[in-house]
C-alpha cells in the first residue's frame, strides 16, 4: 500500500523508539487484516447460495407423483398466496388459487361433488375455476400444471 | 281546453317516444299536471315501452286517435285508471300467461301472481284489503325496471328502501299489529353494509329472507334454513348441537335469538362471554353447565387474540428497525384463520371442538413469535458484527494515523516532504 | 533486494512501465487550507468502486422480470447469507455517491478549479454527473416496488414533455407506451451494462486529465505563493497523500457499514401496475428539487405550459452549468463576481427546493 523508499529508511536515523514502531506496525498490519477479515468473511458467506433455489414467486414444485390419490387435493402456497392443487377422478391435475374472490378465504375441494367450496359463505366454484354458485363474483385465478419427473410443478400462466 | 292540447298536439308530434307508431296518449299526457302525467324519462326507460307495448296493453283505448272521446272511449275497451283491487289480476293476465311471456323474455318466470296468493300481502289482498302492496307498489306503473338495471325499485341495493316504503312508516302500517322497526334496524346490519356500501350483491335484503312476490316471514322452525342457504357451516354445527332441540321445545328461532333478524350486527367474542353483551346468560344461569361452558369459551378466544396480538406487535417491532418478516406475515394470515374458524365453530356448543382451533392457531401465533424473536436476535447479531467491523477499521485507521505521522516526523524530513 | 522490490522488478521487465511511473512518484499535491476538498473526488470514486463490487455480487441472484424481480430482491434479503448486507450497502453507497459527487462538482465551481487548462475535466466531469443520476435513476426501478414503478412513471412522464422529441425519449426509455416488464428490462441493460461501459470510459479520461494537469491551486492561495515562494506546500503524492485518501476510504467504508446495519434499505411492497399511485409520492431525494420546482409552477406561463418551462429552464440551465469554464475565463473580475453568485444561488436553491420537497406532504 505505501512505497517504501529504499533510498532512505527513516528507521535509520529515527529517535523513535523501535519498540513503538513495531507497536504501530502491529496496530496497522493487524488492523488491516482484521477489517480485511470482517470485509471477507460475509462476502465468502454471500456466494454460497442457499438451500432453497427462490422464493417460489413464480413457480414452485406443489407435490410429488403418487402424493395425492384420485379425487384429492392439496394447498400448498405459490409466493405470498395459498394455491389449490387438486387430481381430479379423471386423473387430470388442475391448480388455481385457493383465495376465494368473495371475501378472500381459502377454499378447498370437496371430492363426492368434484368442486370447489369456500367454507365461508358457500360459494362453489368447478375444477377450471369457474364460480358456480353462491356469492364469489369472478373466478379462480389459473395456474399451469407439468409434471417433471416425480415433481408436480405449479406456475403462474404467462402474460406480458 | 282545446287549446294547450293542440299546442301539445302540434309541439311533440314529432317525438317517436320509442321508435314505434305515435302514441296520441302520450301528447297529453307528458304535458299534463300530475296524477296524469307520465313523464319522458319514465315512458323512454320503462320496459314495457321499449318493448313494443304502450298505454292500450294495459289500459285499453285507441293510442292512433287524437280524438280522445274515441281514444278514451268504452268503444275501444278503454278502462281508464286501473283501481288497486284490479291491479294484481290486469298483471297477471300477461305475466302468468307463459306462451304470451315467452315472444317477450323465456327465461322469465311466469309464477308471480301464484305465489303473490300465498303471500301474507295476497292473502289480506283476497280479503279486500288493498293497503297491502300490490304490483306496482314496488314495480311502480309507469317506470318499470328489470331487477338488474341500478335504477330499478327492485335491485337487490333498492329493495329494503322499496319496502320500507311501507313498512317503515308507522303511520302507514297502523292497524297491522307488526313492528316498523325492521329497516331502521336492517341498515344498521352487516348484510346492508355488504350490499348497499360495498355492493356485494349476494348479501341478502328484505326478499332474500322473507321471497319477494310470496313473501312470508319465514316460520320459527324454518329461519334456521334460510340462513344457512349462505352460512353453512354454522348451521350445520348448530344443527348437531344440543341448542337445537332445546330452541324447537322452546319455539324460540336459531338464529335469530343470538343474532337478531335485522339488526345482525357484526358478531362480537363478548356474544359469547357471561358479562355485558352475553347472549349466553339470555338462559344460562350463573354456574350451570352452559355458562361454564361459554366463560371457557370465551377465554380461549381471547387467549389466542391476545397470542397473536403479541406476535404482531413483535414482528411490527423487527420491521421497524429494517428486517425482512413478509414470510412470517403471510404465517400469521393462518393464525387469524383459525381464530375465525374456531369463532365459527362455537355454533356447535363443544368446548373440545372449538379447542382444537384454538390450539391450531395458538401453534401458529407461538412459531410466528419466535420468527420475530429471531428476527430481533439477527439484528443484534448484526449490530455485533457491525461493532467489530467498526472497530478493526478504527484499529486501521489509527495505525494509518500514526504512520503517516511516523514517515512526516521532523526527524525524517526531507526536501520536498512536508510535515503534518 | 526486498520481496516487493523483486515483483515489482519483474513486472517492469514485462510491461516495461518504469518510464510511465516514474513521474507518478514525484507527482505532488498542493497543501493548503482548501486541500481537503481535494478528497471528495476520490471518496467518489471509491464509493463507484464499492457499487460496482456491490453490484456484482447483487447480480448473481437478482432476476430483471416484472414476475420475479421483487422476489429475488426480497430473497438476497431474507435466504442468501449477508445478503441484506450487500443490497443496503448498494443502496446507501449509491445516495452517498450522488451526494458526494455533487459536493465534488461544487467544491470544484467554488474553487474554481475547472479555469484552463482543465475546461475538458470539468466537461467530462458533468458527464460523469448526468451518468450518476442515469444509474440513480435506472437501478432505482429494479427492486419493482410500488415507489419504484410509480418514481419511473412519473420521472418519464416528465422527460416526455420534451417538445418535438420528448415522446420519443420518453417510448426510448420505457420500452413501449407504458412502464412495463419491457422497461425494468431496459433499465437493466442501461444500468449494468451501458452505463457502467461510459462511466468506465470517462472516468478513465477524467482521471487521465487530472493525472496530467495535477491539482488546480485556488486563485487566492496561488496570489499568496507568489508573493511568499516560502510558503508553498506541497506534499507527495505517494505515500503521504495516497494514505490519507485511503483513511478518507476506510472512514467511507465505515460509515456505510454502520448505516447499512443500522438503517438497512427497505423494500416495500411489490408493484402493482392497475393499483392508483399512492399519495405524496416522489423521486429520490436528488431529484426532488427538480420535482418539487415543477410541482409549484402554476399550469400555465403566458403561452406556454408550466411544467415544459421549468423543464425548458433546467435543460438551459444545465448547458450554462456545463459551458461554465467558457464564460470564467481567467481576467476580469466581473464574471467572477456573477458567476460566484450564480453558484451560491444555484446552491441554495437547490437544497432549499430539497428540503421544501421532502417536508410537503
Amino acid at each position: 500500500m505505501s512505497s517504501e523508499k529504499p533510498v532512505h529508511r527513516p528507521s535509520d536515523d529515527s529517535p523513535e523508539k523501535p519498540e513503538r514502531r513495531r507497536f504501530f506496525g502491529m496496530f496497522l498490519g493487524g488492523g488491516l487484516f482484521a477489517s480485511a477479515i470482517s470485509f471477507l468473511y460475509p462476502i465468502l458467506r454471500y456466494l454460497v447460495p442457499p438451500a432453497t433455489v427462490d422464493l417460489g414467486g413464480d413457480s414452485v414444485v406443489a407435490a410429488r407423483v403418487g402424493e395425492l390419490r384420485r379425487g384429492s387435493a392439496k394447498v400448498f402456497p405459490l409466493g405470498n398466496r395459498p394455491a389449490l392443487l387438486v387430481l381430479g377422478n379423471d386423473g387430470e391435475y388442475h391448480a388455481m388459487s385457493a383465495v376465494c374472490t368473495h371475501l378472500n378465504c381459502t377454499v378447498q375441494y370437496l371430492a363426492d361433488v368434484h368442486n370447489v367450496w369456500c367454507a365461508c359463505h358457500n360459494g362453489r366454484y368447478d375444477l377450471t375455476g369457474r364460480n358456480i354458485s353462491g356469492p364469489p363474483p369472478r373466478p379462480l385465478e389459473q395456474f399451469d400444471v407439468h409434471v417433471r419427473g416425480d415433481e408436480i410443478v405449479v406456475s403462474r400462466q404467462r402474460n406480458s | 281546453m282545446w287549446l294547450p292540447i293542440a299546442f301539445g298536439v302540434l309541439f311533440f308530434l314529432p317525438v317517436g317516444v320509442s321508435a314505434q307508431t305515435t302514441n296520441s296518449c302520450l301528447d297529453c299526457h307528458l304535458v299534463l299536471d300530475p296524477p296524469q302525467k307520465v313523464s319522458r324519462e319514465e315512458a323512454a326507460k320503462d320496459i314495457h315501452f321499449q318493448k313494443g307495448l304502450n298505454c292500450t296493453s294495459c289500459h285499453g283505448g285507441d293510442a292512433t286517435n287524437d280524438d280522445p272521446n274515441i281514444a278514451m272511449g268504452r268503444a275501444k275497451g278503454f278502462k281508464g285508471k286501473i283501481t288497486r283491487a284490479q291491479v294484481p289480476a290486469l298483471c297477471g293476465s300477461c305475466h302468468s300467461n307463459g306462451s304470451y311471456m315467452r315472444q317477450y323474455n323465456p327465461s322469465l318466470r311466469t309464477d308471480q301472481l301464484s305465489l303473490y296468493v300465498t303471500s301474507v300481502h295476497g292473502k289480506l289482498f283476497a280479503h279486500g284489503d288493498t293497503k297491502v302492496a300490490v304490483c306496482v307498489d314496488c314495480h311502480s306503473t309507469h317506470s318499470i325496471r328489470p331487477p338488474a338495471d341500478t335504477q330499478s325499485t327492485v335491485n337487490p341495493v333498492n329493495v329494503a328502501e322499496t319496502c320500507s316504503r311501507c313498512h317503515g312508516s308507522a303511520d302507514y302500517m297502523k292497524g297491522y299489529k307488526i313492528p316498523t322497526g325492521q329497516f331502521n334496524d336492517y341498515s344498521k346490519s352487516v348484510h346492508h353494509e355488504a350490499l348497499a356500501v360495498r355492493g356485494d350483491l349476494s348479501a341478502p335484503t328484505c326478499t332474500t329472507c322473507h321471497g319477494s312476490h310470496g313473501a312470508t316471514p319465514p316460520g320459527v322452525a324454518s329461519v334456521s334454513a334460510v340462513c344457512s342457504t349462505c352460512h353453512v357451516f354454522q348451521a350445520q354445527l348448530f344443527d348437531a348441537s344440543p341448542h337445537k332441540a332445546v330452541f324447537l321445545a322452546m319455539e324460540l328461532p336459531g338464529c335469530v335469538t343470538c343474532h337478531s333478524n335485522h339488526l345482525i350486527a357484526h358478531p362480537t367474542d363478548e356474544m359469547l362471554s357471561t358479562g355485558a353483551g352475553s347472549v349466553c346468560v339470555k338462559c344460562h344461569l350463573d354456574g350451570d353447565a352452559g355458562f361454564l361452558a361459554a366463560q371457557d369459551i370465551h377465554g380461549k378466544l381471547k387467549k389466542l387474540e391476545a397470542a397473536i396480538s403479541r406476535s404482531d406487535q413483535i414482528l411490527d417491532q423487527a420491521e421497524s428497525s429494517g428486517m425482512e418478516v413478509s414470510q412470517a406475515r403471510l404465517q400469521q394470515a393462518q393464525g387469524r384463520d383459525a381464530l375465525t374458524k374456531a369463532r365459527v365453530t362455537i355454533h356447535g356448543a363443544q368446548v373440545e371442538q372449538v379447542n382444537s382451533d384454538v390450539q391450531t392457531g395458538m401453534n401458529v401465533a407461538e412459531a410466528t413469535y419466535q420468527a420475530g424473536v429471531a428476527a430481533l436476535a439477527e439484528l443484534n447479531y448484526r449490530r455485533k458484527g457491525l461493532a467489530v467491523s467498526l472497530a478493526t477499521i478504527i484499529l486501521v485507521l489509527i495505525g494509518l494515523r500514526f504512520y503517516i505521522k511516523h514517515i512526516e516526523s521532523p526527524s525524517t524530513a526531507r526536501h520536498g516532504d512536508s510535515s503534518t | 533486494m526486498s520481496l516487493s522490490a523483486k515483483v515489482r522488478n519483474w513486472l517492469d521487465e514485462r510491461f516495461v512501465w518504469s518510464e510511465l511511473t516514474a513521474p507518478l512518484k514525484k507527482k505532488t499535491v498542493p497543501k493548503h487550507k482548501y486541500s481537503y476538498w481535494y478528497f471528495l473526488g476520490g471518496i467518489t470514486l471509491f464509493l463507484f468502486m464499492i457499487q460496482v463490487f456491490t453490484g456484482i455480487l447483487l447480480l448473481l441472484y437478482y432476476r430483471p422480470s416484472s414476475n420475479e424481480a421483487f422476489e429475488s430482491v426480497q430473497y438476497i434479503m431474507t435466504r442468501v447469507k449477508f445478503g441484506w448486507l450487500v443490497r443496503s450497502i448498494h443502496s446507501w453507497s449509491a445516495n452517498l455517491m450522488v451526494l458526494t459527487a455533487f459536493m465534488h462538482m461544487f467544491s470544484v465551481f467554488f474553487l474554481k478549479a475547472y479555469r484552463k487548462p482543465r475546461e475538458l475535466t470539468w466537461l467530462s466531469g458533468i458527464v460523469l454527473l448526468g451518468l450518476v443520476l442515469g444509474f440513480g435513476f435506472s437501478g432505482y426501478l429494479l427492486p419493482w416496488n410500488t415507489v419504484s414503478f410509480f418514481a419511473t412513471k412519473v420521472g418519464t412522464e416528465v422527460a416526455g414533455q420534451v417538445p418535438v422529441v420528448g415522446h420519443g425519449i420518453m417510448v426510448f426509455l420505457r420500452g413501449g407506451e407504458e412502464v412495463t416488464g419491457a422497461t425494468l428490462s431496459r433499465f437493466f441493460g442501461f444500468h449494468v451494462a451501458l452505463l457502467p461501459g461510459l462511466a468506465t470510459l470517462f472516468i478513465g479520461l477524467h482521471l487521465l486529465l487530472v493525472q496530467r494537469l495535477g491539482m488546480s491551486v485556488p486563485k487566492s492561495v496561488e496570489a499568496e505563493w507568489k508573493t511568499l515562494p516560502k510558503e508553498r506546500r506541497e506534499m507527495h503524492f505517494f505515500p503521504n497523500f495516497l494514505l490519507r485518501e485511503l483513511s478518507a476510504w476506510y472512514v467511507a467504508l465505515a460509515v456505510l457499514g454502520a448505516l447499512a446495519a443500522i438503517w438497512p434499505w427497505g423494500l416495500g411492497v411489490k408493484a402493482d401496475p392497475f393499483a392508483p399511485a399512492p399519495t405524496g409520492i416522489r423521486p429520490e431525494w436528488y431529484f426532488l428539487f427538480m420535482f418539487q420546482t415543477l410541482k409549484v409552477l402554476p399550469a400555465k406561463l403566458g403561452p406556454l405550459d408550466g411544467e415544459l418551462v421549468g423543464i425548458l429552464a433546467f435543460s438551459v440551465g444545465a448547458l450554462l452549468w456545463a459551458l461554465l469554464p467558457f464564460f470564467d475565463k481567467d481576467g476580469t473580475n466581473r464574471p467572477r463576481r456573477w458567476i460566484m453568485g450564480a453558484g451560491i444561488f444555484v446552491l441554495t436553491y437547490m437544497v432549499a427546493m430539497t428540503i421544501y420537497g421532502y417536508f410537503a406532504a
